[in-house]
């Protein structure tokens, strides 16, 4: 292949697109002319075929930087903002990384072993960068415990879903989310908003949420994409009253009938649905008739060179979108020997639609007997008075475990009510679940802990 | 209210939600003749747990679980406060 064939990200930043911006809390950076300016301090045309660790804690700084290396060094591997230090050795040397690109140039002194470049506020350069190969983009996987894994992906299949899609139609989109850009689902609206053609509005770690809406509004986003648990502290908030996005999504996270009816009533006028990726399958597919889980009709059918089957109750997908491999000295494959992940996320046929039910790690253990919290999370969330829950496990001298559940009232919801909420719950989980995923208590708590990847925090699973 | 009595309320408060009838509660009847099931029992642990803030099964490495209701009762008024 030669160079001009590479597809880069540059080559989707045409200067004749004017008023295209990237912004944070802090700074608007213009990426009309982009392609003249550099982040990268020192030595950047050094980072020509090396393993580059993107360890930029700013998410802005970050954007830029994957703009310039992305076909110029051989793999880039991207930290999101909770990597935690102890695990930095080992991925280093399981990505064979060579060079560093940071905003905290001091903190990597063994510069023996790699070359360290320092990134900053953007300048004009003379200097074009020259599209020279496919980068490697690395990412890494969400679990909450050990060593993430390192996933390898190509830009072509990360943006595979992005091409299926095409173009937003009407005038260019201004997209957001609550995702941190490392992370798959933010990488995917990064990418959506560079190759669409658009800006983008990011997101800042501890940011208030009515100033982050109060941003989105400012900067009139129309497209936006989160987890459930973020759309349900939206929602919770009370801040979005006048913020009217086009496009809504859901991901990472099961979208059960409650939010996405709360978000129908909080945007009458958006598209809204939800999307089912992961880091390691890819952009499997997304659902917009409003309605929660997936039409049957989907599996087994190839569409956009993307397959699906349930085996054993876990979702299987084979995808062009799907990564090519782990990478390390211990790396596991990836996909079984006909090329399919399997997501480890649980599904179940009820009439003709496929619906989540949780993950298989995430199983608790009741006397025996397995449960899904999220199945139990999905009854009690359908009741008006509920905003969110989290179904756990409680030890027991008894059983050995008992179901509890944690549950956020909804906003507005009158306190006082809360026995007479409790007992309506219950019996709803009485008259819906199998008896041992009743839970014996109900909590009403204030707030629920999000992981830093917008997930529910599950620290018993 | 007594431990006792929270105890007895307890009872007959998961009584209602798990659909048991229950007989008339005195000292000698034993924790089967309730209808409790173990989940029932597992319930009943965790919310007096909560509720008086001591689990006497867990606490005590040589517990054994009782076997009448009377015991049942004496096993939380005998943990100190």
């Amino acid at each position: 292949m030669s160079p001009r064939e590479i597809f880069a990200l540059r080559d989707y930043l045409d200067p004749s697109l004017k008023g295209r911006t990237l912004s944070d809390a802090r700074r608007v950076v213009s990426l009309t002319g982009i392609t003249g300016e550099t982040c990268l301090v020192g030595r950047p045309r050094q980072l020509s075929g090396r393993s580059v660790l993107l360890a930029v804690a700013d998410q802005l700084l970050s954007a830029l930087a994957m703009i310039e290396i992305d076909d110029v060094a051989r793999r880039m591997l991207l930290c999101p903002p909770d990597l935690r230090a102890d695990h930095v050795k080992a991925l280093i040397e399981d990505a064979e990384i060579d060079a560093i690109v940071t905003d905290e140039p001091a903190r990597w002194t063994d510069a023996d072993v790699y070359l360290v470049v320092a990134a900053r506020a953007p300048v004009r350069t003379a200097a074009r960068a020259k599209t020279e190969r496919p980068t490697e983009w690395l990412m890494l996987t969400s679990g909450t415990s050990g060593v993430p894994k390192i996933v390898n992906h190509s830009l072509e299949g990360l943006t595979g879903a992005i091409v299926a899609d095409g173009p937003a139609r009407g005038a260019p989109p201004v997209w957001a989310t609550f995702y941190d850009i490392r992370r798959y689902g933010g990488l995917q609206i990064f990418l959506r908003a560079v190759i669409g053609g658009g800006s983008m509005v990011l997101s800042e770690p501890g940011e208030p949420i009515a100033d982050y809406v109060a941003r989105l509004r400012d900067k009139a986003v129309t497209h936006i994409s989160g987890t459930p648990s973020h759309w349900r502290k939206l929602l919770m908030s009370g801040a979005a009253s006048g913020f009217s996005p086009r496009y809504v999504r859901l991901s990472g996270e099961i979208a059960d009938q409650a939010v996405l009816d709360g978000l129908r009533r909080a945007f009458p006028e958006a598209s809204i649905g939800h999307a089912y990726a992961s880091t390691e399958a890819g952009v499997g597919f997304a659902v917009n008739d409003g309605l929660e889980g997936f039409p049957a009709a989907m599996i087994g059918e190839s569409r956009d060179g993307v397959e699906m089957k349930v085996v054993d109750g876990s979702l299987r997908i084979r995808s062009t979108r799907a990564a090519r491999a782990y990478v390390g000295r211990q790396a596991a494959a990836l996909t079984d020997s006909d090329g399919f992940v399997d997501t480890g996320d649980m599904v179940e046929l009820r009439g003709n639609r496929y619906h989540f039910v949780g993950r298989r790690g995430g199983i608790i253990n009741i006397g025996g007997l397995k449960v899904h919290p999220e199945e139990i999370e999905a009854v009690i969330n359908r009741h008006a008075e509920v905003r969110m829950s989290r179904a756990r496990s409680r030890r027991s001298p008894i059983t050995g475990a008992i179901v509890v559940a944690d549950v956020i009232l909804a906003e507005g919801c009158d306190v006082g009510r809360s026995d007479d909420i409790r007992k309506t719950i219950l019996a709803d989980c009485r008259a819906s679940l199998a008896p041992h995923k009743v839970p014996a208590m109900i909590k009403f708590v204030a707030e629920l802990d999000v992981t830093t990847a917008g997930k529910l925090a599950r620290h018993d699973a | 209210m007594s431990v006792r009595l929270r105890i007895i309320s307890a009872i007959q408060q998961i009584a209602v939600e798990q659909q048991v009838n229950l007989p008339p509660l005195d000292d000698e009847l034993a924790l089967h003749g309730t209808g409790f099931d173990s989940l029932g029992f597992a319930i009943l642990v965790a919310r007096l747990e909560d509720d008086l803030g001591i689990d006497p099964f867990t606490i005590s490495e040589d517990a054994s679980f009782p076997l009448t209701i009377g015991d049942f009762i004496r096993a939380y008024e005998n943990v100190p406060a």
